[in-house]
């Protein structure tokens, strides 16, 4: 074609790739350059027919039964069993990214916040809400070693009234962290566990309790990670229980 | 298994056969999952798993076959773009299968990528994450790949003519 910036930008504008002021400025010469419109339209019909054709292969129903019955029994894996947690977590990345995509307009905190509580939501709706099974925290903690790029102390509980249930890894922004989960009574309790870094979650060094649609939740950035602990339980048992593993970490 | 349908249909791309999707598949779970504490904070997932499953294929059998193309590399700067044949006009007489054969046809340099782009809807930025090479590289060699592919689309059609 004859239009030099035809030539060096049509792909990208295609592709949606063009920065905003670029943007704006290639779509005015398009009004004026019949070559670039009738190309650009044409590209945009080749690259929509590529999408339909391509999309042409889908796995065996018996491929997918084989892998998940791989991943769900465990029984003679070709894959192994530590595969579970990270596919769950991988799962669960998705699920944030999915997710972080329709509510990118949101403030990075409320955003950051409203994404554990769904996430914990969608625990207490799991059939497993956890990965590892165990009121020991002996248990629960190793099985986090070399999953995670931090580790953490968990609280003794003998003298109170909450009870560990298990742990499973999740992901938040991209990173790795823990999810504990607690029983109080019938309640339960979530207790996300992420290194704290910029623009992960607002930083802040002092506790904050509030109510974000009908869950307790209270946070903290403590020896470099950040707690967030959300329940439906009221907020004076959140709050006991922050003190529990703010107590535990000083150790 | 949210992306599970996606890797497939990508490996089936690059493989070209079911065994050899499924196998690349699995592999590329296994070694995501055994090297997920390589996976660094803050990267893209996306463009990781698709990277591991484009490097496991590239080491295969049928891969290093193919990686060999691979060693004349593009300067960075988009090719210009001439197709004498308006697309719109030659679309008009393509059917999906005629585009996936097309597809079939290409390098797998170019089938990749076109893939990672039109499908897979990737930003340049991924797709340069997904293979280790520069932005700039990204679309010169989407640019050629485009190319190739009405190249192959217009012999198709004209040959059907004749």
């Amino acid at each position: 074609m004859s239009c030099q910036l035809g030539r060096d930008k049509l792909d990208a504008y295609v592709d949606e790739s063009l920065p905003p002021e670029e943007l704006a400025l290639f779509e005015e010469h398009l009004h004026g350059c019949g070559e670039c419109a009738r190309e650009a339209l044409s590209r945009l019909q080749m690259k929509r027919a590529t999408r339909a054709a391509a999309a042409s292969f889908a796995p065996s129903a018996e491929f997918r039964l084989r892998m998940e019955a791989q991943i769900s029994k465990g029984s003679k894996p070709r894959l192994g069993k530590s595969w579970l947690p990270i596919l769950v977590s991988a799962c669960a990345v998705l699920v944030v990214v999915a997710v972080s995509t329709f509510v990118l307009l949101r403030p990075a905190a409320e955003q950051g916040v409203a994404e554990l509580v769904d996430d914990h939501v969608a625990t207490m709706a799991s059939a497993n809400p956890v990965d590892v099974i165990s009121t020991d925290k002996h248990t629960v903690k190793p099985w986090f070693e070399g999953k995670l790029p931090f580790t953490f102390n968990l609280p003794e509980l003998d003298n109170s009234p909450y009870i560990l249930v298990g742990g499973k890894l999740v992901y938040f922004e991209h990173r790795p962290g823990a999810q504990l989960l607690y029983q109080l009574r019938k309640h339960r309790i979530s207790v996300f566990l992420l290194r704290q870094e910029p623009g992960i979650l607002p930083a802040s060094s002092t506790t904050s309790t509030e109510s974000k649609e009908g869950f307790s939740v209270e946070s903290w950035t403590q020896a470099n990670l950040r707690f967030v602990v959300i329940s439906d339980a009221g907020p004076a048992d959140v709050h006991a229980l922050a003190e529990l593993l703010r107590a535990a970490q000083a150790h | 298994m949210p992306l599970f349908a996606r890797l497939y249909n990508f490996a089936r791309w690059l493989t070209g056969e079911d065994a050899a999707a499924e196998d690349l598949v699995q592999e590329t779970y296994m070694k995501a999952l055994k090297g997920f504490s390589g996976f660094r904070q803050g990267t893209n997932f996306r463009a990781w798993i698709y990277r591991i499953l484009r490097n496991s294929f590239l080491t295969s059998r049928t891969g290093l076959k193919v990686s060999l193309s691979f060693d004349a590399e593009e300067d960075g700067v988009p090719e210009p773009a001439t197709a004498e044949t308006p697309e719109t006009a030659l679309l008009a007489r393509l059917e999906q299968e005629t585009i996936r054969r097309a597809l079939e046809e290409l390098p797998v340099k170019f089938r990749e990528v076109i893939l990672l782009c039109d499908l897979e809807e990737m930003s340049y930025q991924e797709i340069a994450l997904t293979m280790g090479i520069p932005v700039g590289t990204v679309m010169s060699r989407l640019s050629r790949a485009r190319k190739a592919m009405r190249e192959l689309l217009t012999s198709t059609v004209q040959g059907g003519v004749r």
